[in-house]
């Protein structure tokens, strides 16, 4: 089977914009969580949000792409363009039919659409934008970036909250495997407007605290919902053989991959993440003894955080695998997140360091070796990266480092 | 009903607003005679700027208008009948 290389890397996130900045942030324990600037949410139970700071759209896209984007369209567009920088892809030299793009999606362009409601009310539907028809849509960021580079291969987008991300990142795997060379695959999400709060809001978990360091507190005895935030990754995905035959540096491989749906709420049976889990190390071929940190959900909601750590404890043993939660310095990104943290264990491997989750005083019930406080050095080849969604999805992934090239 | 006329100034300032300045080529008085087509505006920017041209003066442009082929010259003429037409209703 065709083994599916990261090659590059696009990050946008509330502590850092750009890999380097993003990487700084996260192994110093700089967090971006703060009192949302970018509309008053006195009005609103929950004030704080991981916004990213100093992202001015047209100093990154051409004038004519701002009037039809969304602030997540313009983001992830930047992020797709520092991808393939990164990999140092000569897009000309690729056939269009040999590029795709899958990208995940928790809301759309949210802000884009609140305007355009906010002007079919007020001033009726003549003053609705022609761009509506597409701004807001979940496939918004897969199809705008198509077009910028011409990829026209095939694509495509996965909504399935928080774990699409990863099935994202599954997704373009399968197409590489399928013959595709190409893939930008990943998500960035953003929705830090009053539409897209409401929205989250009437979701329940949202935490109610104003304390930036004390909201977001995932395996904490305090836990008391999350903190969402704006951001994600994309990725430049290649088949590793070519990649290397091109003289790509690697950052290491998408090695397995597995998926579940939890059973209904009321059912008294178990989560099904310990089966996702389970999948995708069989999938990798890897034993649990083979990963050397995992990079958790961290719902911040304790029955959630109760059943992952469950699982963790389950599947590894209790205590037995170093588990972070680096986005306990961003919020929760939705199907931006576990991009991120498929970047940030990329990032883990190449420094040695596992970065740190932040604000924390571990439950003593949940058995987890938390990397708490400051990075960890620790050698670090193989890793597992979870996301939960909304509404009962599990999904997982074994990230490798690259095997030594011939 | 004021005798106001859409001036190609007019125009450039909705092509802005509806479909974004292009900092290769902001449009600019050589423009007239070049398709909207070749000046590249597609479907959509076109409607949006057929929209804005609607909604800012108060009339209507048929759907077929406002297509590739169309010069800034010719949807200046058309804007300016309608216009000379509501003068007259």
């Amino acid at each position: 089977m065709t083994a599916v290389a990261v090659t590059g890397m696009g990050i946008a996130a509330p502590n850092g914009l750009g890999a380097a900045d993003y990487w700084a942030a996260t192994l110093g324990a700089k967090s971006g969580i703060g009192r949302i600037t970018r509309f008053d949410p006195s009005g609103y139970p929950a004030q704080l949000a991981g916004e990213i700071p100093g992202f001015e759209a047209a100093d990154h896209l051409p004038g004519r792409l701002l009037p039809q984007t969304d602030r997540v369209t313009r983001l992830s567009l930047a992020a797709a363009d520092w991808a393939l920088a990164d990999a140092r892809v000569d897009v000309a030299a690729f056939d269009p039919l040999d590029m795709g793009v899958v990208t995940a999606s928790h809301a759309g362009g949210f802000e884009f659409g609140q305007d355009e409601l906010q002007k079919l009310w007020a001033r009726g539907s003549q003053f609705v934008s022609a761009y509506q028809s597409f701004a807001w849509f979940y496939a918004v960021n897969s199809g705008q970036i198509s077009i910028r580079h011409g990829m026209k291969g095939p694509s495509g987008v996965v909504v399935s909250d928080q774990a699409g991300g990863l099935d994202a990142l599954a997704q373009a795997r399968r197409l590489i495997r399928k013959g595709t060379p190409l893939i930008i695959g990943g998500a960035v999400d953003a929705s830090v407007c009053p539409w897209g709060w409401v929205a989250q809001l009437a979701g329940g978990r949202l935490s109610d605290s104003d304390e930036p360091t004390r909201a977001y507190l995932p395996f904490d005895r305090d836990a008391r919902g999350y903190v969402p935030g704006e951001g994600g990754a994309l990725l430049t995905l290649e088949p590793t053989e070519a990649a290397r035959a091109r003289g790509a540096t690697l950052y290491g491989e998408l090695a397995g991959y597995g998926a579940t749906i939890d059973p209904p709420p009321h059912s008294g049976r178990p989560s099904s993440l310990r089966t996702a889990i389970r999948t995708a190390l069989d999938d990798a071929a890897a034993a649990p003894a083979d990963i050397d940190v995992v990079f958790a959900d961290g719902a911040g909601v304790p029955d959630l955080d109760r059943a992952e750590a469950a699982a963790i404890s389950e599947v590894f043993g209790p205590g037995r695998v170093p588990v972070t939660v680096p986005k306990t310095m961003t919020g929760r990104l939705h199907s931006g997140a576990a991009p991120l943290d498929v970047a940030c264990a990329l990032l883990a491997m190449r420094a040695g360091l596992i970065p740190p989750t932040v604000h924390i005083d571990p439950c003593p019930e949940y058995d987890l070796d938390l990397v708490l406080y400051q990075a960890r050095p620790a050698t670090v080849r193989t890793a597992l990266v979870l996301a939960r969604g909304h509404g009962g999805f599990n999904s997982a992934m074994v990230v490798r480092a690259a095997p030594a090239g011939t | 009903m004021s005798e106001q006329r859409f001036t190609l100034d007019d125009l450039k300032r909705i092509l802005v607003e509806a479909a974004g300045a292009d900092e290769a080529a902001p449009p600019d008085d050589d423009i007239l005679d070049t398709t909207f087509g070749d000046l590249g505006y597609e479907s959509l920017a076109l409607l949006e700027t057929g929209g804005c041209i609607e909604r800012e003066w108060g009339i209507a442009l048929d759907d077929d208008t406002l297509s590739d082929a169309l010069t800034p010259r010719e949807l200046i003429r058309t804007v300016n009948e309608r216009l000379a037409a509501a003068r007259v209703a």
